[in-house]
């Protein structure tokens, strides 16, 4: 119950702050544009009206959840706000959790929204809407949740500004692990046990993407598809521990 | 000696070192510090800026770590969530979550304890009722003013009627209404039955409202004790007297006894530093025929004692690490 109400509070919180709008409102116009773009283009329209609005709900959940995440826990020292809650009886943990649930909240109705947008678009312009799309949406927000996390595990040792560059850098190399593993092929014994082992702690956020299967109608079997989700949440829960371990130990000063 | 369980509050040997800097220089902020407090009683901690109260009262409340000693809240190590069940703490100037109101703020810790529905509504408005907020029950706390936050955070501190309430400088910043109406509330909880341990540097407060008091400097307790009986020890009672119409002799009489000898015409006005020489000063001034106007017995304050206290500590703190 406790992590309960910090995650609404949370919640609250995002829902009156300014940030969140101004993001929100961007994306929906991203999504709306690909309306003009469409006269630009010849034939292939549904392609482009998938591939903006996608990419447009998955750059603009990113931002939120990295500059919302952030300041999770950094705006709660700063601001003090923390002492009077770590001095009620609630674990730190649960305050972490809590945090991350509200946030996650946030994004989830965040991600609503914008696939409301998306699907208007589309239903207006009478893009066939298939079952893939929504798998990819949902990939989409597990991707937020993915990102969320490690925004929240760096700002428990770290200022927000280095906070925001190792989420933004980690969401860059995420997608690009593929790339890390080929390229650690091609290094001496020493480099290459560095480069693969980068391989396997960082998030391979491409497992995440399945835009190219929404546009080029590429079925993904029910196996796959529970082995992402099972990927996704396992990382997620390792990176909320080693945020609690590092949090735990924290002197608020 | 009290039985363990008078023992509210329990320091032994407590000490925070510090890493401050890029290259992790060691700082002493609390060092070797032990003190109790007791059941029911209003503790006040003093102690000048930087001294280590906020430190001190962080490490009680399981914000920062101590680097060695102990500390007990009710019997249970600090930390604990069945010490923290009975305990209010209210920080240093308190931000707040700025974009909830009084009533969402309440509530939201209201629920970190397991509170819900009716019986909590009923004890928010109890607590607006009682910080006299009632009025900006609904209004956000980022258009408030200070001394109203500091009313909040009281309410936010009370919330689950705490047996101990905790406050880190809950004067600071507030105008003198505002500072009665926080004296007034320690009063009220005090009779109540609460135990209240507060920081100040206002030493006035403290006076006024301790049942005793703790005095740190540079990290380290240099006094504990009955405020009455802190300040009667190794002070010298002093006494003024004014006397018209002394003669030469009389005075002359008087200037070997007294500490301060001050001449305004006919007027004299002496300063006597104990007992003995305020009667043989009655003597004079009976043989001299001379006219006693006043005699006035200089009460010591909290403040001497703590002047006093703050020559002896000059050593830096670096120098003892």
């Amino acid at each position: 119950m406790k992590v309960l109400s910090i995650a609404l509070n949370t919640f609250r919180e995002n829902l009156r702050d300014k940030l969140l709008y101004n993001l929100l409102v961007f994306a929906l116009l991203m999504i709306g544009s690909s309306l003009l773009l469409m006269r630009l283009t010849l034939g292939e329209f549904h392609r482009l009206l998938l591939n903006v609005g996608l990419g447009s709900i998955n750059i603009f959940g990113v931002l939120i959840a990295i500059f919302v995440g952030i300041g999770l826990v950094n705006k709660e020292i700063e601001k003090k706000t923390i002492y009077t809650i770590v001095s009620k009886p609630v674990a730190r943990s649960q305050f972490l959790i809590g945090k991350y649930l509200g946030l996650t909240l946030t994004l989830f109705v965040n991600t609503l929204i914008m696939a409301g947008g998306l699907l208007l678009v589309l239903f207006a312009q009478g893009v066939p809407i298939e079952s893939m799309l929504f798998k990819a949406l949902g990939l989409i927000f597990m991707e937020f949740m993915v990102i969320t996390a490690v925004a929240l595990l760096c700002s428990t040792f770290t200022s927000a500004t280095l906070s925001a560059i190792f989420t933004l850098a980690t969401y860059v190399i995420g997608h690009l692990t593929a790339d890390l593993k080929t390229f650690g092929e091609k290094m001496d014994e020493g480099m290459r046990v560095v480069v693969t082992g980068l391989y396997y702690i960082l998030p391979n956020l491409e497992r995440f993407n399945l835009k190219g299967n929404v546009i080029h109608h590429i079925e993904v079997s029910g196996t796959d598809l529970l082995l992402i989700v099972m990927y996704g949440l396992t990382y997620v829960a390792f990176l909320l521990m080693s945020a609690s371990i590092i949090f735990q130990r924290r002197d608020f000063r | 000696m009290l039985p363990v369980t008078d023992h509210v509050v329990q320091i032994e040997n407590i000490r925070k070192v510090f890493r401050v800097g890029f290259w992790g220089r060691r700082v002493t902020a609390v060092d070797q510090l032990s003190l109790d407090v007791r059941r029911g009683e209003v503790f006040g901690f003093l102690g000048p800026n930087g001294a280590g109260k906020t430190t001190t009262l962080k490490m009680l409340m399981g914000l920062i770590y101590p680097t060695s000693g102990q500390a007990r809240i009710f019997g249970h190590a600090v930390g604990d969530p069945a010490a923290k069940a009975k305990l209010g703490f209210l920080p240093e100037s308190p931000y707040f979550y700025d974009y909830l109101t009084s009533r969402e703020f309440l509530s939201f810790y209201g629920h970190l304890f397991g509170l819900w529905g009716g019986a909590l509504n009923k004890r928010v408005d109890e607590l607006l009722d009682l910080v006299g907020m009632t009025h900006a029950r609904d209004l956000q706390l980022r258009k408030f003013s200070k001394g109203m936050l500091q009313r909040v955070g009281i309410a936010q501190a009370l919330i689950n009627d705490p047996e101990l309430v905790v406050l880190d400088e809950p004067m600071s910043g507030l105008d003198p209404i505002g500072r009665k109406e926080v004296r007034d509330l320690i009063f009220r909880l005090k009779e109540s039955g609460k135990t209240v341990m507060f920081s100040s540097h206002i030493l006035h407060d403290a006076e006024l409202l301790c049942d005793r008091v703790a005095m740190i400097m540079k990290g380290r307790l240099v006094a504990c004790g009955q405020v009455s009986e802190l300040i009667q020890q190794g002070t010298t009672q002093e006494v003024e007297m004014v006397i018209d119409r002394l003669s030469p002799e009389g005075l002359e009489h008087l200037r070997l006894l007294a500490t301060k000898v001050v001449l305004n015409g006919e007027r004299v006005m002496v300063v006597l530093s104990n007992q003995r020489q305020v009667e043989e000063s009655l003597e004079v001034i009976r043989t001299a025929r001379a006219k006693l106007v006043s005699l006035t017995p200089h009460k010591a304050s909290l403040e001497d004692l703590f002047i006093r206290e703050a020559k002896g500590v000059q050593s830096p703190v670096e120098a003892r690490i």
